[in-house]
C-alpha cells in the first residue's frame, strides 16, 4: 500500500530532528532519504533563526552567536510564526526570554527584546506627519493645560528596572558602557528612522496617560515638562494637538 | 499646584524646549537606502547547515552553552541581594541548578 | 522611460529588488527593464518599505511575487493574508502577480496557523489538484488578477503522486485559467535531484501559459548514497547548465520576461547587472 504523507505528518517531522523521515517520501531510487528531508528541516530552522537574529540584533550581540542560534532553535519550535509576515514574528520572544533558564543571568534581556520589537514595529508603522511645533508655541498658557496631545502610530514607551536604553545604545550605536539603575524609554520615528530616546524618570507613565487622552495639565502634573517635551520631539512622537 | 501656576510652568517649558528644538526640524527623507533585513524570501537556506537537524534540549540538562557576547561587559545589580555581578560566566555558575 | 503601469512585463531581464541596489538600478540599470518584490515585505502599515515600493513602481514595471500564501496547503487560505495581497496589488498596480505551487502554513490542532517559512512540497494527486485549483480560483477572485503559479524545486518524491509535475500544472491552467511562472533553475535542480531529464520536462511544459521565467543560483550537496543533491539557495551566479537550459526554453517559447533571483549573499550591483546582461544576450536574438 502506498504511504500517504499528510501535511501534519510532514510538519511534525520537520520541526522534530529526532523524528524519522516520513514513509512515502523517497529519493529517485525509491529509498527513504533523511539527507533529502533535512533540506526542508534546515530551510525552516535556518531561515527562521536568521529572521530572529535580524529582528533582535542587540539580543544576539549580547548573548553571542552560538548561544543565540541554539536559543533560536528552541524558540522557533515553541513559537513558530503565526502569519507569513515575518516582520511581525517575535512578539512572544521577550516572554520566552524571561522564562529561558540559560539566559537567566541576563535579567535585562526581555526588556532589550521589547525595545527591539518596538523599533521594528516603528519601522513598519503607519506614516503620520509630525506636529508643527509652532502650534504648541502659539498656545496660551491656560490652553496648554487643557490640551490633548496626539502620538504617532510608531510611539511606544517602556519603564524598565534595568538600564535598557544604555544597554541598547552601547550595542546598537557604540554608546558608552552602561551603568546601573532603571531607565525609561520612548520609541518613535523621525521620517523613516526608528528612534529610541531616554525619558526622564516617570516619563513613561506621563506619556502613556497622554496617549490615553488625558489633558496635558493632568497627565504631567508635578512633572518637569521640559525634558519630556524634548524627548517627544526628538522621537518624532507628536502628530497633533487638540487645544 | 493651582491651574494658573501649572499653566505658567508648562508655558515656560514649552517655550524653552521649542527654542532649543527650533532648527532641528524634520529633515527631508529619501525613501531608499538600506532596509531592515530578515524579511521574507523564497530561497532555500544553505544545504550544509545543520540548523534543522540539531537542537539542544535545555530542559534535559543537555544545554551547555553560556552567553558569551557583549553581555560580558555589562555589570548588573541583582534586585534580590543588591550585589553587583560581572559578566555572564560567573553568574551562570551561581544561578544554574547543578 | 518605460510605461509605469503596463498590462504585462516587458520581454527583458528583471531583478529581484534589494534596497542596497536602489542607486545602481536608478543610475545604471543596463538591460534591466523591471523588478520583482516579495509581497510579504510590503504589507506593513507604512514606513520606508512602502515609500520605496511607491517610488519604484512609478519608475519600473513591477512584479509582485508572493512567498507565503500556502496555495498547496491542506487548510483554507488565510483570509487576512488574502486581504493584504488584494490591498497591495490594488495600490501598487503590478504588471504581474505570482505565487508558488507549495505549502507553508499548517493549522495546529487548535486551529492556530503556523507559518513554516519554506516552500514545502506536495504530492501530485487528484485530491491535491482539486485543492490547488480551488485555492487558485479563490486568489484570482479575491485579487481580481490572473495569477502565475511557479514550479517548485524538489528534493524528494511522494510515493503517492499520480501526475507528472508538468501534467499537474497543465491541469491547473486548464481548470483555473491561471498562468505559469517557469523557474528554469528549479527545473534543473529537481531534474538532477529526482533523476529526470530537464529537457524532457521543458518539452512537456505548457508554454502558452508562461508569463515569466526565473533564473537563480543553486548549491551542490550529496545525499547519503552519494547522489547529487542540489539546493535552490539563490546565493550565487546562475550555473552554466541552467543557462544552457534557459537557451533551450527560449528556442521553444520565444522571449519571455526573465528574472534574476539572488536572495542570499546579495552581490554588488555590477555583479547582479552582469547576470542580467547574460540573460539579455540570450533574449535579444529571439526577441
Amino acid at each position: 500500500m502506498t504511504s500517504i504523507v499528510t501535511q501534519g505528518t510532514f510538519r511534525a517531522a520537520l520541526l522534530d530532528p529526532r523524528a524519522a523521515t516520513p514513509a512515502g517520501l523517497t529519493g529517485p531510487a525509491g529509498a527513504t532519504s533523511p539527507r533529502r528531508f533535512a533540506v526542508y528541516r534546515n530551510n525552516v530552522a535556518a531561515s527562521l533563526t536568521e529572521a530572529l537574529a535580524n529582528g533582535f540584533p542587540v539580543v544576539a550581540k549580547l548573548v553571542g552567536e552560538r548561544f543565540f542560534r541554539a536559543m533560536a532553535g528552541v524558540f522557533l519550535r515553541a513559537h513558530p510564526p503565526a502569519s507569513p509576515m515575518l516582520t511581525r514574528w517575535g512578539e512572544d520572544f521577550p516572554h520566552f526570554l524571561a522564562g529561558f533558564g540559560p539566559a537567566a543571568p541576563l535579567p535585562y534581556l526581555p526588556d532589550v527584546a521589547r525595545l527591539e520589537l518596538a523599533l521594528r514595529r516603528a519601522y513598519h508603522a503607519a506614516d503620520a506627519p509630525a506636529l508643527d511645533t509652532a502650534r504648541l508655541g502659539r498656545l496660551a498658557p491656560d490652553a496648554l493645560v487643557t490640551a490633548r496631545l496626539h502620538f504617532a502610530p510608531a510611539a511606544w514607551t517602556l519603564a524598565s528596572s534595568h538600564p535598557v536604553h544604555a544597554i541598547w545604545a552601547a550595542n546598537a550605536q557604540h554608546g558608552p558602557k552602561p551603568g546601573h539603575g532603571p531607565q525609561e524609554v520612548l520609541v518613535g520615528r523621525r521620517g523613516f528612522h526608528p528612534v529610541a530616546t531616554l525619558l526622564p524618570p516617570g516619563g513613561a507613565a506621563v506619556t502613556r496617560a497622554l496617549m490615553d487622552g488625558v489633558p496635558l495639565g493632568d497627565a504631567a502634573e508635578g512633572a518637569d515638562l521640559a525634558p519630556l517635551l524634548a524627548a517627544w520631539l526628538q522621537a518624532g512622537a507628536l502628530t497633533d494637538l487638540e487645544a | 499646584m493651582s491651574t494658573n501656576t501649572k499653566a505658567l510652568a508648562a508655558a515656560a517649558s514649552v517655550a524653552a524646549v521649542l527654542a532649543a528644538h527650533g532648527a532641528a526640524a524634520q529633515e527631508t527623507e529619501k525613501c531608499y537606502g538600506v532596509s531592515l533585513a530578515g524579511e521574507n524570501d523564497c530561497a532555500a537556506g544553505p544545504g550544509t547547515t545543520c540548523a534543522g537537524t540539531s537542537t539542544i534540549d535545555y530542559q534535559g540538562n543537555a544545554w551547555t552553552l553560556v552567553p558569551t557576547g557583549t553581555c560580558e561587559e555589562i555589570t548588573v545589580t541583582d534586585a534580590a541581594d543588591g550585589m553587583e555581578r560581572m559578566g555572564s560566566l560567573e553568574a551562570l555558575d551561581r544561578d544554574l541548578p547543578a | 522611460m518605460l510605461d509605469a503601469t503596463p498590462r504585462s512585463l516587458p520581454h527583458a531581464p528583471g531583478v529581484g529588488y534589494k534596497a542596497a541596489h536602489f542607486n545602481g538600478l536608478m543610475d545604471d540599470p543596463g538591460p534591466v527593464g523591471w523588478i520583482e518584490v516579495h509581497a510579504e515585505n510590503y504589507m506593513g502599515a507604512g514606513g520606508r518599505p512602502l515609500a520605496q515600493l511607491r517610488a519604484l513602481s512609478e519608475r519600473l514595471p513591477l512584479s509582485v511575487h508572493g512567498v507565503g500564501l500556502s496555495i498547496g496547503g491542506e487548510g483554507r487560505l488565510d483570509p487576512e493574508h488574502l486581504a493584504r495581497l488584494k490591498h497591495l496589488i490594488g495600490w501598487s498596480r503590478p504588471a504581474s502577480f505570482s505565487e508558488h505551487l507549495a505549502w507553508a502554513t499548517h493549522l495546529a490542532h487548535d486551529g492556530a496557523p503556523e507559518y513554516l517559512n519554506d516552500l514545502l512540497p506536495l504530492p501530485y494527486t487528484a485530491a491535491t489538484l482539486a485543492r490547488v485549483c480551488d485555492h487558485v480560483d479563490e486568489v484570482q477572485e479575491a485579487t481580481g488578477t490572473r495569477m502565475l503559479l511557479e514550479n517548485p524545486s524538489s528534493y524528494l518524491l511522494f510515493a503517492e503522486s499520480t501526475y507528472p509535475e508538468t501534467e499537474f500544472l497543465r491541469q491547473v491552467v486548464r481548470r483555473t485559467g491561471c498562468g505559469l511562472l517557469l523557474d528554469v533553475n528549479n527545473v534543473f535542480v529537481s531534474a538532477t535531484n529526482l533523476g529526470f531529464s530537464p529537457e524532457g520536462y521543458i518539452d512537456a511544459f505548457p508554454f502558452d501559459a508562461v508569463g515569466e521565467l526565473h533564473l537563480g543560483g543553486h548549491d551542490e550537496d550529496r545525499d547519503e548514497d552519494g547522489a547529487p543533491l542540489l539546493i535552490d539557495s539563490h546565493g550565487r551566479e546562475v550555473a552554466d547548465p541552467v543557462w544552457a537550459l534557459y537557451r533551450h526554453v527560449l528556442e521553444k517559447a520565444g522571449p519571455r520576461p526573465t528574472l534574476i533571483e539572488w536572495d542570499n549573499d546579495v552581490p554588488d550591483w555590477p555583479t547582479l547587472r552582469a547576470e542580467a546582461e547574460r540573460a539579455e544576450a540570450l533574449l535579444a536574438p529571439v526577441r
